[in-house]
């Protein structure tokens, strides 16, 4: 992400601290690593946002969240929202932040290194376990799996790892 | 060659185009048949993955479409919705209906045929998608990128179904060995590039059929050997090839259903 070079940019990136995923609001668009550039030109501020997973019925909303928090900001005429492609939103783009504001809402952070057959392990974000078994790859949302832990039996989310290597 | 000379060229364009429609074409309508076993699959956690794949995979169809609308064609759910069989580009595999019956009357739907299907076709998709990361156009090269990552779940999900079938009871196994062939009467036209094929490859879009094919081949070995299976074959002459706007009744009866509340009103915003 670009450098905070003004203040309008700085006030940009403040408020978008606070538009946070709608589905785990506990962690920010900026935590997710979803925030490529923002660009102010004058009073105009111009977003480019990486989609996390294709299908994610989440966007449009996002979309529209971003545009009605910087229009909040009184120097701001015209918000431009674009999705791009290029470079893949990853899973190590999360911020330490971000993996924070995961486990509050109960859901593992993804790992950070799958092992060379693919397959990951992540502890109960809970009771911090490692004795947790995957129940389903695939999850309620695109981008998070189903597991269980069998030290304090509670089912639990994880984040899926999502890497260019894969 | 970079983006701008290659869509700047009307024949090049509608190479362009044609491979998009095909792409978009065949997951829009493999995400409409695996969304109509919602609520159908074996148990619930199935339920919830494929559901999952399906969702994923309308997601890459509606790149697809998007791409064709920033090249100035109608506008993606318009794309989606309101083209007649006789435009469509996907493969006879994906439109061909689940099983016998219907989903809001007695759905039979064959669980074996949905695994093999979903299998073959997903691998062959990882074919194409890999080829398609080095693709002259651009903006498809990047889509590319990002659908290869979600495709490593879907692979991952429906290998471990077909291996776990085959080695199952003689009753699954008879039953998985029935989709086979039923799936590959089919399979003639997934490596299709229809009839701008030749210029598709000319212009660096994708490489060309036969390469993906045999690619395609080395990707099962490993599975079919383990499973005491020999790879079966591609038809060489399909009876109909979809990629040329060639269908059968199974597509004309998905695009009335699943376009109908679209077209109730296409100007409502949803």
């Amino acid at each position: 992400m670009q450098m905070a070079i003004n203040s309008l940019e700085k006030k940009v990136l403040g408020v978008l601290e606070e538009v946070h995923d709608p589905e785990i609001n506990t962690v920010s668009i900026i935590d997710l690593g979803m925030v490529e550039e923002v660009n102010v030109q004058d009073s105009v501020v111009n977003i480019k946002i990486l989609p996390t997973f294709l299908g994610c019925p989440a966007l449009e909303l996002i979309k529209e969240n971003i545009k009605k928090a910087v229009k909040s900001i009184d120097e701001v005429q015209q918000v431009n929202v674009q999705f791009i492609n290029h470079p893949p939103w990853t899973s190590d783009r999360i911020s330490e932040q971000g993996r924070k504001g995961l486990k509050e809402f109960g859901i593992a952070p993804p790992p950070r290194l799958m092992d060379s057959d693919g397959s990951w392990h992540v502890d109960c974000p809970f009771c911090g376990s490692t004795y947790v078994t995957m129940e389903n790859i695939f999850g309620p949302t695109a981008c998070r799996s189903i597991l269980y832990c069998k030290n304090c039996k509670n089912p639990f989310e994880a984040m899926k790892p999502i890497s260019t290597l894969m | 060659m970079t983006e701008l000379n290659i869509t700047t060229n009307p024949e090049n364009k509608a190479a362009v185009v044609s491979l998009l429609f095909q792409l978009a074409d065949d997951d829009f309508l493999y995400s409409f048949r695996g969304s109509e076993w919602l609520g159908l699959a074996p148990h619930i956690e199935e339920d919830v993955a494929s559901s999952s794949i399906s969702q994923d995979s309308m997601g890459h169809a509606a790149m697809f479409y998007q791409l064709l609308e920033e090249l100035g064609l109608d506008n993606a759910d318009a794309l989606a919705h309101l083209r007649p069989a006789k435009e469509r580009r996907n493969s006879i595999l994906v439109e061909r209906q689940n099983g016998e019956g219907y989903y809001m009357d007695v759905p039979k739907y064959d669980w074996a045929f949905a695994v093999v299907r979903n299998y073959f076709y997903t691998a062959a998709k990882k074919i194409k998608i890999e080829s398609l990361k080095n693709s002259s156009y651009e903006p498809l090269a990047n889509v590319a990128v990002k659908v290869n990552i979600e495709l490593y779940y879907h692979l991952l999900h429906w290998k471990t179904w077909f291996a776990q079938l085959l080695n199952s009871t003689e009753d699954a196994k008879q039953r998985m060995q029935a989709a086979i062939e039923q799936v590959m009467k089919d399979f003639g036209d997934v490596f299709s590039l229809g009839t701008e094929g030749e210029k598709m490859v000319e212009i660096g879009l994708i490489e060309e059929e036969k390469v993906l094919v045999q690619r395609w081949k080395e990707q099962l070995k490993p599975v079919f050997e383990s499973l005491n299976l020999s790879i079966p074959e591609i038809p060489a002459s399909p009876a109909a090839n979809g990629r040329n706007f060639e269908h059968t009744e199974d597509l004309e009866s998905a695009i009335s259903t699943l376009s109908e509340v679209y077209r109730i009103d296409t100007a409502a915003s949803w």
